[in-house]
């Protein structure tokens, strides 16, 4: 058996519908929210300020930490159970060397840069709309940043190599399927962040790397018509 | 040639491209790659003849040398005074800065400044470590007495005080208050209890419109509508 139809009926290549907007915590430094499809991240950014405990100051430049968080009845299935996770732990880490790239700390020697990332509904791709909510938050914070970060999950379901998975298609059971989150800079075709779930042929991983490059265009520009949309001249 | 990819004036974010060429100069806020000119700010582009900079819209306080801030005291230490200064760095006001009578060896320091004290001080000197050092020694450095203090976007506070402090002291005349404004974008205000509401209303309407042109004129109107009928 063949994967001819989504199961939701997009394209191959098409993403679910992608929403955007900034400044929405307003005690917070930065933030934003990044929803695609069933999937909505909230990032919030508190910073510089100072860090403690002190061992963790660096005095040669700034240090990033990123908190992602999914709520816990945010997912379809059982509940999530509160508090950090191995899976939530590897997903802060990676999501920090992800924008990590794009920042510059260095005017901030002992100082820290607080990223939360919380996911209140979650379908599949949690951790490519945290980096993108997160991106956003950053630039709301005024945070010198040499581009944004865009992210996206491409992989393969049976036999076809699609964009923007949702939880029905990581879960397909009548063939295997490739999970491929990556993060980039879309400006340059930058990678900052991939990682894979299931296995496909270096054929198929360069189209998926292909498609993703092709939503990443794409998610930068929402993620910047977001930015200016808070100061857009009021009527 | 090179290009201008945008409008003087207009809002950019992180990455987006502002011109292309070796005809223009990347100024504070962006940066070149190739023959391209990239913002690395959220802010309103300036161009000024060849030379393009961001005025950033958002951003916490960085100290700055010969900045005036207004710091509020958190700790006192055996040669002087910690304040906390609405950034990611504290401070340092040395006993010979913070006061001009003579202090006793081994004085307490308390008798001079103490905890939650707000003191207007002006930044001689930031290390690379970003330590900073502070004197009251100069025109205008003083203790706050009395009144409100509210913290503002760094980064409106020129907007806020105006062209030569017209802003400023459009609302100063309006209201009867007496304002000090930091740098680090704490304020400080004083006046009669109705007044004093009425600065911190149109000093929010600042912070939230200063990018829209007409911003002088919108708080005038303002102030002249709000400023009616309470006593000075």
């Amino acid at each position: 058996m063949t994967y001819t139809k989504r199961l939701d009926g997009r394209k191959f290549d098409e993403t679910r519908e992608i929403e955007a907007k900034t400044g929405i915590i307003k005690r917070a430094h930065g933030s934003a929210m990044f929803k695609i499809g069933n999937t909505i991240a909230y990032a919030a950014v508190y910073g510089p300020r100072e860090l403690y405990p002190r061992f963790m100051q660096n005095p040669q430049k700034g240090t990033l930490r990123v908190h992602y968080n999914m709520m816990p009845f945010s997912s379809g299935g059982d509940r999530v159970r509160p508090g950090t996770s191995r899976r939530s732990k590897e997903i802060s880490y990676v999501t920090e060397k992800a924008l990590l790239p794009v920042l510059d700390l260095n005017d901030f020697p002992n100082a820290v840069v607080d990223i939360f990332i919380e996911l209140p509904q979650t379908d599949a791709g949690t951790r490519c709309a945290g980096i993108c909510a997160a991106s956003m938050a950053l630039a709301d914070a005024g945070i010198t940043m040499k581009d944004l970060v865009s992210s996206i999950s491409v992989g393969k379901v049976d036999d076809k190599v699609v964009v923007d998975l949702n939880y029905d298609e990581e879960a397909y059971e009548d063939g295997g399927v490739a999970d491929i989150p990556v993060a980039m800079i879309a400006r340059t075709g930058e990678i900052t962040l991939l990682q894979m779930d299931g296995e496909v042929t270096s054929e198929d991983l360069k189209n998926a790397l292909e498609m993703a490059k092709k939503a990443s265009i794409k998610i930068t520009e929402v993620q910047r018509k977001a930015l200016k949309e808070k100061y857009e001249v009021p009527k | 040639m090179g290009n201008l990819l945008i409008k003087d004036k207009q809002v950019v974010v992180p990455g987006e491209e502002l011109a292309n060429g070796m005809d223009y100069l990347p100024g504070s806020g962006t940066y070149r790659d190739n023959d391209t000119i990239i913002s690395t700010r959220l802010g309103l582009v300036n161009v000024d003849g060849r030379a393009i900079k961001i005025i950033p819209l958002s951003g916490e306080y960085l100290p700055k040398k010969n900045d005036t801030i207004i710091g509020k005291v958190i700790d006192v230490t055996l040669n002087g005074w910690r304040l906390e200064t609405n950034s990611a760095y504290s401070a340092l006001l040395s006993m010979k800065d913070g006061t001009s009578e003579f202090i006793q060896r081994g004085a307490d320091l308390t008798q001079y400044h103490t905890f939650g004290d707000y003191l207007v001080v002006n930044i001689f000197n930031v290390t690379s470590q970003k330590l900073v050092d502070v004197t009251m020694r100069g025109p205008g450095l003083r203790k706050l007495g009395p009144g409100r203090v509210i913290k503002v976007n760094p980064t409106k506070v020129p907007r806020i005080i105006g062209n030569q402090g017209s802003m400023i002291s459009m609302i100063k005349q309006h209201t009867d208050c007496q304002i000090t404004v930091g740098q680090n974008g704490l304020i400080w205000l004083s006046g009669s209890p109705k007044n004093e509401v009425i600065v911190v209303e149109t000093i929010r309407k600042i912070e939230n419109e200063s990018h829209v042109s007409g911003l002088t004129e919108r708080i005038q109107k303002f102030l002249e509508k709000n400023s009616k009928g309470v006593q000075k």
